[in-house]
């Protein structure tokens, strides 16, 4: 007899994966309903609901500061790290130049290697070369960190789009420029959003290179941190929760993004991680 | 079919700048290794003192055998919530694995820093997991060393890097061929003889994936001894960053960095080694 | 050793000159040798067919001539110019690719007109070259439609009109029936003929499928590793196949092995009057060329042989039969739907028939 191809139960194992899930979310659930708790963090249970900490924190100008500092580095990371990141999905795609698989991995390093290493190492780099740390040299970090990011999941777009549409419009008389144009970048403009929004959020996120490279303006993620090492107060679980929720909806957004330009669940680079030494 | 002009145009702008900004800077890194702090200023005398402090001063080792201490914790304790996870979704989750898999997914694009500070809103002794004990009146007094311990940092660490494990066991169970699980049963091999025998070294190379993540990313690790860590889960990328800071020998931090990056890579290559020699397609 | 030279000098059709010339084309690939000096010419108007088995280097041909690689050496002009300087968007040659290439995010009518617009044509001009080109492939219809919303068949018309709508000299079609069932296929190869008899373009068409060559071609020209077997018409190139490879690819054979010797062709079994000088052979003597003798009547000028029917394959309009001659010797015959038969039989065939072939 052949194996039935229905789902056979597992209820251990099931038990199991729920103990694994709940892992997984508690902390995320305990951020999310001790924001809304006026008595603060800690205590059990969370006895009396409020919007206060919210009060407090859209009050907050330097929260707010830094949001907009982080969105600038954002959006300039984005703009920097596609630009360079198609430029070298292109290269691998399509040309050999000597050093070719070296450049590969070079690019792929900072997703493994430890961030201070990738911070300490530009650190150096400005130091060396007289930036003073600032928002700028944050955005060097980041976009330098993200190419590779860019470049694995329009890599991937690339190889998915069949060489011969690019033939063809060359063979109808398109110059190589027009084809760019009208073929190669339009079949890639889903992977182009669904990788802008991966490095953006990253890049909101991001703070062991930041750490190095900041200046007297901080990111979100360093002006958290400095509130850290003064203590624990809901605001901050009011703005993580915050930024939760802004994260899961760009992952929804880049989800439906990724289903329909590739098909694939999980992003590119996390597939690339294993073969990159 | 693509000109000279083409390929060089696409090559020469992402070269120049991963040359400059990444190639350059690690090359900084190993530089400065080499130099030297007299009289707390920095000198460009090339020498190997670093690494003889290194190798020498007993301090360093016990830092970095406790480093490795919990990565392998964090790599061990994410296989073994990570794995029955993958393996659950893959075999008996049904309709539900697309919806179980997104579920996994969504913690990993959550800020690395909300999740440590959430870990240190339960951990703390005014903490909730504390209020939870004392409400369940398990406790009485509340538990010191939930947080500051190495143990926090081993939590919040799996807690990071489970996710990153399931994901490439999963896609190798998924890609393990129904068929051979029937051949096996066929052959009057149990279910747990057909895992052990068939399932296991066909997901190894996935396992061996996520474990080598895991491993290396804990290793290099600053950010969650600093936020749950204390001074008993202190870790070697610690020194470093304090070498950079309060203590200012760039020098000797730029040398442990340089044994970071030594040990990272080599465990890159091991890991992919072992994956090759697993792959059986 | 032969006195056939496997690759004649070709004869074009004396009503045209060469539109299309290969000089002495070869491709090379990581040391491996995919086209070794090709020559050849295609006439203005011609339909020509490059057939040959996967790997034999025809594509090969069609991407140097559509410009997507370069010839290793040799050179190819088209009407007195050098093609194969030109990059491909300048080049008046236009390419059916084999999945088509269609590009997914534009309609067929944009698909159509994208060889028009990045050539910056007047706009009313691209609305009724466009209309043209779909009546022509009688697909008015799915002007709006993106390609992934249309059958395979609907997909080869347009990728047909696309190319055909630039008005190139030459088309080259790689394979663009293969992806159709059988059925449609045919059907298409009707339409693509009487297509190209309309508007007269010369097509280059590839396949490795003998059959369709027959059916489409003006010409067959026959590769094998990367060199040219064979070319010549469809019904000369079946007649008169110049070495045993073109004999057995195209259509069936029977290849005789023998010798000839004082005057006398020995092929196993089979032997027949010769005047050619004395030497090792190959005949190629097609199984309809054999027929059952039923009466005792000798002719001069036939060959006659007893042999048992093996096997018999029923095939509808005919039979073919596969008969030993004795020593292992097998012969394949087609003969006209009959009954059953069994045991030894009497067959024949004219002196004619079988055709001296090279190695």
């Amino acid at each position: 007899m052949t194996r039935s191809s229905t789902v056979r139960r597992a209820p251990l194992l099931a038990l199991y994966a729920t103990f694994v899930f709940a892992f997984i979310y508690l902390p995320i659930v305990v951020l999310v309903v001790y924001s809304f708790n006026r008595d603060g963090v800690g205590g059990f249970p969370p006895r009396h609901f409020t919007l206060g900490w919210y009060t407090v924190l859209f009050a907050d100008s330097s929260i707010w500061n830094s949001v907009l500092n982080s969105l600038i580095v954002a959006a300039a990371s984005v703009a920097l790290s596609l630009g360079l990141g198609l430029l070298a999905a292109l290269a691998l795609d399509r040309a050999g130049f000597p050093g070719k698989s070296l450049f590969r991995r070079l690019v792929l390093l900072p997703l493994i290697l430890p961030g201070i290493i990738t911070g300490l190492s530009l650190l150096m780099f400005a130091v060396f070369s007289g930036l003073h740390p600032s928002l700028a040299t944050v955005f060097l970090g980041h976009a330098t960190a993200l190419i590779s990011v860019a470049t694995t999941e329009l890599f991937a777009g690339l190889q998915k789009l069949d060489r011969a549409q690019e033939e063809a419009s060359l063979d109808l008389g398109a110059t190589p420029w027009q084809t760019f144009w009208r073929i190669t970048l339009p079949n890639l403009k889903l992977s182009l959003i669904a990788a802008g929004l991966l490095i953006f959020t990253l890049s909101m996120d991001e703070i062991a290179v930041t750490f190095f490279l900041i200046g007297r303006d901080n990111t979100l993620p360093l002006e958290i941190w400095a509130r850290l090492r003064r203590g624990i107060t809901p605001e901050i679980n009011a703005i993580s929760t915050l930024i939760f929720v802004s994260s899961v909806a760009l992952l929804v957004i880049w989800y439906h993004l990724r289903a329909r330009s590739l098909g694939a669940r999980s992003p590119e680079f996390l597939e690339q991680l294993g073969e990159t030494s | 079919m693509y000109s000279r002009a083409y390929k060089t145009l696409v090559s020469l702008p992402p070269l120049v700048w991963v040359g400059t900004f990444l190639l350059l800077p690690y090359a900084l890194v190993f530089a400065h290794s080499l130099w030297a702090v007299r009289e707390g200023v920095m000198v460009h005398d090339w020498n190997l003192d670093n690494y003889k402090a290194l190798l020498t001063n007993p301090l360093y080792a016990v830092v970095l055998f406790r480093t490795m201490h919990i990565a392998a914790s964090v790599t061990l304790c994410a296989i073994l919530l990570g794995y029955p996870l993958a393996y659950y979704l893959a075999f008996h989750a049904g309709a539900r694995k697309e919806l179980l898999y997104q579920l996994v997914i969504v913690p990993l694009w959550v800020s690395y820093l909300v999740r440590g500070y959430a870990w240190k809103t339960i951990l703390g002794s005014d903490g909730v997991l504390n209020g939870f004990l004392q409400y369940l009146h398990l406790t009485r007094e509340p538990v010191g060393y939930f947080l500051y311990s190495p143990f926090a940092v081993v939590l919040m660490l799996t807690h990071i890097y489970t996710p990153f494990v399931f994901l490439p066991i999963y896609a190798a169970l998924e890609h393990v061929p129904r068929p051979l699980l029937e051949a096996s049963q066929d052959l009057g091999a149990s279910s747990v003889q057909t895992f052990w025998r068939v399932i296991l070294p066909l997901s190894m190379p996935g396992l061996l994936a996520g474990a080598t993540f895991a491993f290396v990313l804990s290793l290099g690790d600053f950010l969650a001894p600093l936020l749950v860590g204390g001074p008993s889960g202190t870790m070697i990328a610690n020194v470093v960053q304090s070498l950079f800071g309060a203590a200012f020998d760039w020098p000797l931090g730029a040398a442990i960095s340089v044994g970071i990056l030594v040990i990272t890579i080599s465990l890159l290559c091991l890991g992919e080694f072992l994956e090759k020699r697993w792959a059986f397609q | 050793m032969s006195a056939f030279p496997a690759n004649p000098p070709q004869e074009l059709p004396a009503k045209s000159a060469a539109l299309l010339e290969l000089r002495n084309v070869a491709k090379r690939f990581a040391a491996v040798d995919v086209l070794k000096n090709i020559s050849l010419n295609i006439a203005s108007g011609e339909f020509l067919t490059l057939l040959g088995e996967s790997g034999s280097g025809k594509t090969t041909v069609l991407r140097l001539i559509a410009g997507f690689a370069q010839p290793s050496s040799g050179e190819i002009w088209m009407s007195g110019e050098r093609l194969d300087l030109l990059p491909p968007y300048k080049r008046r040659v236009n390419t059916v690719f084999q999945n088509y290439a269609l590009f997914p995010h534009l309609s067929a009518c944009d698909n159509v007109a994208y060889g028009l617009r990045v050539k910056n044509t007047p706009t009313s001009e691209i609305a009724a070259r466009v209309e043209e080109a779909l009546r022509m492939v009688k697909m008015q219809g799915f002007a709006a439609s993106r390609p992934a919303r249309l059958s395979g068949g609907q997909q080869q018309r347009i990728a047909l009109a696309r190319a055909l709508v630039n008005r190139p000299r030459l088309l080259l079609l790689d394979e663009p029936l293969s992806a159709l069932d059988a059925n449609l296929r045919k059907q298409m190869q009707g339409e693509l003929k009487s297509l190209q008899r309309e508007i007269g373009v010369t097509f280059l068409f590839v396949t490795h499928d003998q059959e369709e060559a027959m059916a489409l071609s003006d010409r067959i020209a026959l590769l094998r590793d990367g060199a040219l077997e064979q070319v010549a018409s469809p019904r000369e190139i079946y007649a008169h196949p110049a070495t045993a490879y073109t004999a057995e690819f195209i259509g069936q054979t029977n290849l005789l092995r023998g010798e000839i010797r004082g005057g006398m062709v020995t092929c196993g079994a089979l032997r027949w009057p010769s005047d050619e000088a004395d030497g090792a052979v190959i005949f190629s003597l097609r199984p309809e060329a054999i027929r059952i003798c039923a009466d005792d009547k000798r002719q001069p000028s036939e060959v006659r042989f007893r042999a048992a029917v093996r096997q018999q394959f029923y095939g509808g309009s005919s039979e073919l039969l596969e008969v030993d001659c004795g020593n292992g010797q097998t012969l394949r015959v087609r003969v006209p739907v009959g009954g059953p038969l069994a045991g030894e039989q009497d067959f024949v065939f004219s002196l004619c028939d079988p055709t001296r072939v090279a190695e």
